[in-house]
């Protein structure tokens, strides 16, 4: 895509807007529309456009696929570990209302989290599908 | 009015369909594939279930057009056709979708209030999820804390659905860096099928 300009220039505007909005998504989500799976989404298709754009190449040196494959791991075990934090704190497994003094702030953390957890992990697994896919024709 | 948004959606959305089984020209029914997602977004949005028409926007005409393009990339972009007809296969759909439709006679009525899947846990999540959790939209209570246990396994899918791919088609880039010298080949070149892939 070395002479496709006007792809280059609006996918280089486009970019950072998609990254900013992802993360209004993820961290707008107990107010609007969204959580963590719809941002986590958005995230990967600022990332894929930017591969498809400038190569997957360039984009690997953005996001190394090591990196990738460690917070796919890591947005789950993060969900999961709200859980028996849960659990520890002397509630069931899940179980917010005992992460804070009161319930309502426990559920509020418990939220963040665990929709943190859910974005890491599908704008990773997204990621990393993408990666593998374009990778493939290239051995 | 909505009733006249809603026929031009799902109008739309049978004729998209037909097409898709119709054409052979593979990047053709991908793209139509995209529009069939944008269209059932629309009708979510319509049904004022905005976080399905966002997921629904996002994963279905986005994400998801990209991975068929990139296998399309692999694959080659024509559908073989196949030549003689098959009566069972025909017996086997028509079937299914009568049946289906059977299935439908059943439903309750859209947007009733008796109905039961309105009248089991919905009220309790509308009228306590404002001071129980304190989150705003209730879509985010019930996900994320009403249904974590859910939720947890939805992203143990994502993962497991993540590991897999990365099994099948080779894993990351890092590991499989052509060595030095070696010419990159464009994606789809003249790529011939590797083992376990059918050929177009």
């Amino acid at each position: 895509m070395k002479h496709h300009r006007i792809l280059r220039v609006v996918a280089k505007l486009l970019i950072p807007a998609i990254l900013l909005f992802a993360l209004y998504v993820q961290f707008h989500g107990d107010f609007g529309p969204g959580g963590g799976f719809q941002a986590g989404v958005i995230f990967a298709a600022g990332i894929i456009l930017y591969g498809l754009i400038f190569g997957v190449e360039q984009a690997t040196k953005v996001v190394p696929p090591r990196a990738v494959e460690i917070l796919i791991a890591a947005g789950l075990l993060l969900f999961a570990g709200v859980g028996v934090a849960g659990l520890l704190l002397g509630g069931n497994y899940l179980d917010y209302n005992v992460l804070a003094q009161d319930p309502v702030h426990g559920q509020h953390y418990g939220i963040l989290l665990i929709e943190l957890g859910v974005g890491v992990t599908v704008a990773a697994v997204m990621i990393s599908v993408f990666f593998s896919f374009a990778g493939r024709g290239r051995r | 009015m909505e009733n006249l948004i809603d026929i031009a959606l799902l109008g739309f959305l049978a004729a998209t369909a037909v097409f898709i089984v119709r054409l052979r020209n593979l990047f053709a029914v991908v793209m139509l594939f995209g529009i069939y997602s944008l269209l059932s977004a629309g009708i979510f949005l319509e049904l004022d279930a905005v976080d399905v028409a966002f997921t629904e926007a996002a994963v279905g005409a986005g994400i998801s057009t990209i991975v068929m393009l990139g296998t399309l990339a692999l694959i080659g972009g024509t559908e073989q056709r196949s030549i003689k007809p098959r009566p069972m296969a025909l017996f086997v759909v028509l079937v299914t979708g009568v049946a289906l439709i059977y299935g439908t006679l059943d439903l309750a009525a859209l947007g009733d209030p008796e109905a039961p899947a309105h009248r089991h846990v919905a009220p309790r999540y509308i009228e306590e999820s404002g001071t129980e959790v304190g989150v705003p939209n209730i879509v985010t209570s019930v996900l994320a804390s009403y249904r974590g246990y859910d939720t947890l396994g939805e992203v143990t899918v994502i993962f497991t659905a993540g590991i897999g791919v990365m099994i099948l088609l080779g894993g990351a880039l890092s590991r499989r860096r052509p060595a030095a010298g070696e010419p990159a080949e464009r994606p789809g070149d003249g790529d011939p099928p590797g083992p376990g892939e059918d050929a177009p």
